[in-house]
């Protein structure tokens, strides 16, 4: 068993969607292909391959591909529905269909290469194929919203590669006269073992190119503008995909260069900087959420501010601060995408993203529209769900350890969960607003996210606890 | 004679910086995407000259790269899309050329400053051209934040790359160069061609609150 199908899988996935016209068996063929990249992760489970130059699993990024390819498999069924009513509306043609079935293998290529690599090289030119296709995807309804949208995303995730594709030099620049010119200067694995030896000045700068390179695709503010546009502009599987996924893998190549720092004993403490960026972006994105009027665009700043929170617990480190960073994203992948899977429905019946145009969901469509409630108040952070129990942990590990940072965290999260409540009761309760047709809507998707939430925040499996405190342990 | 080979890789780099300098000045879009060209061109000849002294026959195709790719075709292409799309002529900057260049001096001090002491254990090519790297890769965002004009935007991205590209070839017996450049090359290709297709005439951004506000599409 190697990690190799799950990349080749995609691949030629992407090069089948691109020949079929039938779009009916272009979307299952999606599911199916995601469906098997899925099963493949599991498979990466019960037999570890041998790590080479190239690929790596270990117990931390099995993690992130686990849940890379299940939100990958969930949002390609929930797409099969979603671009089915595009069609009939008009918004896409069977010609862009193609490419964007395509595009969804590359994009899922892209992202589970850049988790899997066991090389810095290689990780940049997969974190570079994963922007790529999703600036495509982005710009692909070709409105002058969505263009721009598109180019704004490109522009800035453009220069936040290059600047990480610097670092990266400067990682190498560190490397070389301790692991010598080769192949393994570039390789996690040898990077790791021999990391106490590098310059640790050379690896401080690395690591600030690096924070603000891989950052910027993390979504972190200051450097946050292109993900809100992106997010709304974009068909809402790419969306989910976006803040589900894609913010991830460019988390966990922060995380894998933040423990090259942590082995070496004379580079800074990369906590400090990750704490403040954290922070910033938690309590900024919290008050934006008040003046959205665009639903799509109110969970994208719902999403900076929960990468906020997992990149303030991964600063805050230690056993418990990694454990719940880690459980937060996972928390936030899976209520975030069950999140766009249910307003991508609702802007289909409703026929615009203005949050003014919807009301009294539940009344007109009761399963979407307390499917989206649920979901909203996880995001928020009520019990029972799981969201709860990780941002619990956040914030009474680090009461523990730094009062002072902790009332800062709570006071952002006071500030989103006003927001979120505030503008989901409009929506959801009150006199119906816009149209109430019938909704063609794939449940099962939302309800595999949910009920995978709430299982996690009413009681954590044994055996997962110990999985996330094994890793939780080995990022120091 | 080692020596000779050190003062020529530090020349060339610091020519790049240089040709990055003479961008911030530039007020017609023709002007400037010429610069871009010579940019290009010289990072052409520091690559190349890189691989010469380091002995690594896959710099030299980084180095075609840089000639065919990025100083001949992608100023080409740039400027047929200044044709074919009818964008204005004129470079508007944000800020006047005066302060650009001075900030443009301080950024290049900044990064000799911060570099040269970092890197003191390096071998000595190295050392200066991952300094002056970093002062192109700062020139770059530079003219990005500076400008106005999607074109011009463009050509400022084009040189911070070619620092990246500087700092790659200068970092001896980097492994994947050539395949990080092509990469970087599609993505440059990419960029070029999305002007063209999304027709992008001028950046987004405008003083004009109300159109602002449609962007964002959050009327009302």
């Amino acid at each position: 068993m190697t990690a190799l199908p799950i990349i080749l899988i995609s691949l030629v996935a992407a090069a089948l969607l691109a020949a079929i016209r039938n779009y009916r068996l272009s979307a299952n063929l999606n599911v199916l292909a995601s469906l098997v990249s899925f099963l493949c992760a599991i498979g990466l489970l019960v037999s570890r391959p041998a790590n080479n130059q190239y690929l790596l699993i270990d117990d931390l990024n099995i993690v992130f591909i686990l849940l890379n390819t299940f939100v990958g498999f969930t949002t390609s069924v929930f797409s099969a529905s979603y671009i089915a009513h595009e069609l009939e509306t008009g918004r896409l043609t069977p010609g862009y269909l193609r490419f964007y079935h395509a595009m969804f293998q590359l994009m899922l290529l892209g992202m589970n290469l850049a988790l899997l690599a066991n090389n810095i090289g290689l990780m940049w030119v997969a974190v570079e194929l994963a922007t790529l296709t999703t600036v495509v995807m982005v710009g692909i309804y070709r409105t002058h919203e969505a263009i721009e949208a598109a180019w704004k995303y490109f522009i800035l995730g453009s220069v936040g590669i290059a600047l990480a594709l610097f670092g990266t030099i400067l990682v190498y620049l560190a490397a070389r006269p301790v692991v010598g010119a080769s192949m393994d200067a570039m390789v996690w694995t040898s990077l790791l073992a021999h990391a106490r030896g590098f310059d640790p000045a050379l690896l401080n700068i690395a690591f600030v190119f690096l924070l603000l390179g891989y950052g910027t695709k993390v979504g972190l503010a200051p450097m946050h503008a292109w993900l809100p546009d992106a997010h709304a502009e974009g068909p809402t599987p790419i969306s989910a995909v976006l803040s589900g996924l894609l913010l991830n893998v460019a988390l966990y190549a922060l995380l894998r260069f933040k423990l090259l720092l942590s082995a070496n004993p004379g580079a800074i403490a990369p906590g400090p900087l990750m704490i403040g960026l954290g922070l910033l972006s938690l309590i900024f994105a919290g008050f934006m959420l008040y003046r959205r009027r665009d639903i799509k665009r109110m969970f994208a700043f719902s999403s900076i501010e929960h990468m906020g929170i997992i990149v303030f617990a991964f600063g805050m480190a230690g056993p418990l601060g990694n454990f719940a960073g880690l459980l937060q994203m996972t928390m936030h992948s899976l209520t975030k995408s069950a999140i766009f899977f249910s307003v991508g429905h609702v802007a289909q019946v409703k026929g615009t993203q203005r949050i003014a145009d919807m009301g009294g969901l539940t009344e007109t469509h009761p399963v979407l529209g307390w499917a989206l409630v649920a979901s909203v108040l996880a995001i928020a952070g009520l019990p029972p769900f799981g969201v709860f129990t990780s941002e619990f942990l956040v914030v009474s590990s680090s009461f523990a350890r730094a009062p002072l940072l902790a009332v800062l965290v709570v006071f952002g999260l006071l500030v989103s969960f006003g927001a979120l409540l505030w503008r989901i009761t409009g929506v959801a309760f009150g006199e119906p607003r816009g149209p109430t047709g019938p909704v063609k809507a794939s449940y099962l998707p939302i309800f595999a996210h949910l009920s995978l939430v709430l299982i996690a925040g009413i009681w954590l499996p044994g055996p997962l606890v110990t999985w996330f405190q094994h890793v939780a342990a080995l990022l120091g | 004679m080692p020596h000779l080979d050190f003062d020529i890789a530090h020349m060339l780099a610091g020519m790049l910086v240089l040709a990055s300098f003479m961008m911030l000045y530039q007020d017609r879009l023709y002007a400037l995407l010429r610069v871009l060209a010579l940019h290009a061109f010289v990072l052409a000849c520091a690559v190349a000259w890189q691989a010469r002294i380091q002995d690594a026959p896959g710099l030299y195709v980084t180095a075609v790269i840089a000639l065919g790719f990025k100083a001949i075709l992608a100023p080409w292409a740039l400027h047929r899309i200044v044709v074919r799309l009818g964008i204005h002529r004129e470079i508007e900057t944000v800020v006047g050329i005066g302060v650009t260049m001075l900030a443009g001096m301080f950024l290049v001090a900044l990064s000799l400053k911060v570099m040269l002491p970092v890197t003191a254990h390096a071998e000595p090519v190295a050392r200066e051209d991952i300094a002056l790297a970093l002062s192109v890769v700062l020139i770059g965002l530079l003219v990005m934040v500076t400008r106005r004009n999607a074109v011009s935007q463009v050509v400022g991205f084009l040189s911070l790359e070619n620092g990246v590209d500087l700092a790659a070839a200068g970092a001896q017996g980097m492994p994947l160069v050539v395949e990080l450049s092509v990469a970087f090359s599609v993505l440059i290709a990419f960029i070029v061609t999305g002007i063209f297709l999304f027709r992008i005439r001028e950046r987004f951004d405008t003083v004009d609150l109300q159109a602002l506000d449609r962007f964002r599409g959050e009327r009302g």
